[in-house]
């Protein structure tokens, strides 16, 4: 895959450093990584830069991820961006929550490089 | 770390330890590439000065921690994170959040009926021994002991249903 550039949302520092050691290791050549500690931030960071896709948590403080998701139709640089979800949260309910607000794909916590790797591929084919 | 009297587990409730250990163990295995052991002896629980709880919140209420020492804590984030133990001294706490936050959410999707009807809260990490526990609830609590590369980490649930 071409060159990705990436935004990770999540509260955990050590979690943003995973998904992103993850990626590398799914073998995804990876231009730009930014990281944001919730919806919030990640908005801040959407206001002035485009990318290809975008990682998200969804329990995290200030604003979660599935509000988060809600809002990016305003957004103009992550319009038709995808979004996946990795989260621990893996109901059902939750699921159908995040694929209704948007998600295209939903990665559940733990998880391994090779099912990140499955996951981001599908998603990123579809995008094309 | 002292905590409330502990209240006995019903039968249905005791079956859920194996599935508490099981939690931990699929988060061992897939995100820090490590295999945990059950414990042979008992374990008091000193030098265990960090202590990690999720909340769980919904039609099962409670929360889940998992206790475990300094060294136990640093070589779980090295190994989550890929770097030398001395270079993990400032993402250790968040590392411990981050694995109990897993084991919590694994252990609810295990239990029938409990993932759609229960929420996690964000993990909490509390740096010390010299502390009373006391949530509130009544209805059973848990202690799971396992070994992690040799350093005992306990995982405890209190819930009420």
């Amino acid at each position: 895959m071409g060159n990705i550039r990436v935004l990770i949302v999540d509260d955990s520092s050590v979690m943003r450093k995973i998904v992103e050691r993850s990626l590398r290791q799914a073998n995804l050549n990876l231009s730009q990584v930014y990281e944001a500690g919730n919806g919030e931030e990640a908005l801040c960071v959407l206001a002035r830069e485009k990318v290809d896709l975008i990682l998200c948590d969804i329990n995290m403080p200030v604003m979660d991820g599935l509000e988060f998701v809600k809002h990016l139709p305003t957004v103009e640089n992550a319009k038709g961006t995808p979004v996946v979800m990795i989260t621990t949260e893996g109901s059902e309910n939750h699921v159908v929550q995040a694929l209704s607000a948007g998600a295209r794909g939903y990665i559940r916590k733990p998880f391994t490089p090779d099912l990140v790797s499955s996951q981001i591929s599908s998603v990123l084919e579809g995008k094309k | 770390m002292t905590g409330q009297e502990n209240q006995v587990p019903s039968e249905a409730h005791k079956a859920w330890a194996p599935v508490l250990e099981l939690s931990a163990r699929e988060v061992f295995s897939l995100m820090l590439g490590a295999e945990l052991t059950p414990s042979s002896e008992p374990v008091s629980g000193d030098g265990l000065n960090i202590t990690s709880m999720v909340g769980l919140a919904g039609s099962v209420y409670g929360l889940l921690s998992l206790r475990c020492s300094s060294n136990s804590a640093s070589l779980m984030a090295s190994k989550m994170l890929g770097e030398d133990l001395g270079c993990v001294e400032n993402t250790r706490l968040d590392a411990v959040g981050e694995v109990c936050n897993m084991v919590a959410g694994n252990f609810k999707d295990k239990i029938a009926g409990m993932g759609n009807g229960c929420k996690l809260s964000v993990p909490t990490v509390i740096v010390g021994e010299d502390y009373s526990l006391r949530a509130l609830t009544n209805d059973c609590s848990i202690d799971v002991t396992v070994l992690f590369e040799g350093f005992p980490i306990i995982f405890s649930i209190q819930l009420n249903q």
